[in-house]
């Protein structure tokens, strides 16, 4: 999280009020005041959202909105097969650079008026600078809020309010009307679980997180247990898992690169980093990501140096994202480490001076509930 | 009991105090899910750092609030993590220091001055 915000710069979300009235605790990050917790605390958190329908309010993030014609143009930032992107779908991609690392990632949606995309808080702004100089018409959605409902009882919690997203599938988005507002839902996430996102008029804003609430299946849920959920999921965290120095092929992401845009694709390349990206595609990247469990229960968290021996020797790697998976009742990690480590290595984290063992698994630590 | 600005909980017994962290100290680190307990018999100083706690949101160190000798400490922390979280000033406590002078407890804060010090 960026502790450089202090709190005279901060920006409080929309529901803030809402949130503090719900026993929230909030945090600076990305420049906004954000709920982390609530009363039942991390923990009751993550695990009420893999049970029941866990409420986010992720208004922090970037929404912004292009003209129907754009994915075209759009294809020269990302390496997503966006063209083929089909009205009322979905897409997951990054904007990369001519390195080959990634400045973002982001949610691309096909609209029928529009297109729509959903960006990290951090780098909205860099984002919008990004887009404005190689597209026309790139226009900041700054009067909606942003919710997520997730869990296996989100499509039952949502459907009785709105009873046509239950036809939906995993990265459908549509629009929908809830007393009078309008709803842009996507059947998406950021927990692995089934659910929802959902981008609702600020003034409605709260009225429709109160009617969502006020049903038994859902609670609110913060910052600290979408970072856990996320983690157990396997989904990559910009700006720890990936970024300028990581390419989206070490990050995992590599399947987000359409066949379409690689080599001997129709639209082959074209995009920043290409060249780079691309071989490692095709012939591997220095650095491949991997899930580790540590052995006991200390934590090892993002920063902590990875070995390939229990004693001397130079680091094969780090961890990128760590900390305790309430699902497993154990702590887990992603590492980014040299690729030529053998996948049934046993690595060490050192921790406090000590290295201490960790397996190597595959990602993700639980499997996912979406609905495809 | 007495309180330190680390906000660590002292209990006297002659020369033996315990130690363990307040409720408040407990609240703010969230589900505690690792404890690392220091040696028995280590001789440790005034500030040295002795046991680890991590929470599900952070890792924290506790320190050794006086001079002295770690005569005992509390296994069932390391089995089982959350009783920081059900029990902090009782079941929870961290471990038991052998001081050379009893009388220097005296300049710790009372319970009174703790909750001036957390703002209750």
């Amino acid at each position: 999280m960026a502790d450089t915000d202090s709190a005279d710069t901060l920006t409080d979300l929309p529901l803030a009020g809402l949130h503090a009235a719900l026993g929230a605790k909030f945090v600076p990050f990305a420049g906004y005041s954000m709920p982390v917790q609530y009363a039942s605390g991390v923990m009751g958190e993550h695990l009420w959202t893999r049970e029941k329908a866990g409420l986010f309010d992720v208004s922090h993030m970037g929404q912004v909105r292009l003209p129907k014609d754009a994915l075209a143009g759009l294809e020269a930032l990302i390496p997503a097969d966006l063209t083929g992107l089909a009205e009322g779908r979905q897409r997951y991609g990054v904007f990369t650079d001519d390195a080959g690392g990634v400045l973002d990632d982001l949610m691309i949606a096909h609209r029928a008026a529009d297109v729509f995309l959903v960006v990290n808080a951090a780098r909205r702004g860099h984002d919008l600078a990004h887009l404005r100089a190689h597209l026309s018409a790139v226009e900041e959605v700054t009067d909606r809020a942003l919710l997520a409902l997730q869990g296996p009882l989100a499509e039952a919690a949502l459907g009785a309010l709105v009873p046509g997203v239950a036809d939906m599938r995993f990265m459908d988005v549509a629009v929908f009307d809830w007393q009078g507002a309008d709803l842009w839902v996507s059947r998406s996430g950021y927990t692995g679980e089934d659910g929802f996102e959902i981008s609702v008029p600020v003034a409605q804003a709260e009225a429709f997180a109160r009617a969502l609430l006020s049903d038994d299946r859902v609670a609110p849920v913060g910052l600290g247990a979408r970072d856990s959920l996320r983690l157990e999921a396997g989904l990559p965290l910009y700006g720890q898992d990936m970024d300028e120095g990581i390419s989206p092929v070490e990050a995992g992401q590599g399947w987000s690169i359409g066949k379409a845009r690689r080599r001997g694709g129709a639209r082959e390349g074209g995009f920043p980093g290409a060249d780079v990206i691309l071989d490692q595609l095709e012939n591997g990247a220095p650095r491949r990501r991997t899930g580790l469990r540590p052995e006991g229960r200390a934590p090892m968290r993002a920063g902590v140096h990875i070995f390939a021996e229990a004693e001397g020797g130079a680091p094969v790697g780090q961890i990128t994202s760590g900390g305790f998976g309430p699902s497993l009742g154990a702590p887990i990690a992603i590492g980014l480490i040299a690729a030529d480590t053998p996948r049934d290595a046993p690595l060490f984290g050192e921790v406090r001076g000590k290295r201490l063992p960790a397996a190597q698994v595959p990602l993700p630590f639980v499997p996912p509930g979406y609905k495809r | 009991m007495k309180y330190t600005e680390d906000h660590e909980w002292l209990s006297a017994d002659g020369d033996i105090v315990t130690v363990g962290i307040t409720e408040y100290a407990a609240t703010q680190l969230g589900d505690v899910v690792f404890i690392e307990l220091p040696e028995i018999e280590t001789q440790v100083a005034k500030g040295d750092e002795i046991c680890v706690i991590e929470s599900v949101k952070a890792a924290s160190d506790i320190t050794a609030p006086l001079d002295g000798e770690i005569v005992e400490v509390n296994e069932a922390l390391v089995a089982n993590p959350s009783l920081v979280n059900d029990d902090a000033t009782g079941d929870a406590w961290f471990f038991k220091l052998k001081i050379d002078d009893p009388s220097a407890l005296d300049d710790f804060m009372t319970e009174d001055e703790y909750k001036d010090h957390i703002g209750e």
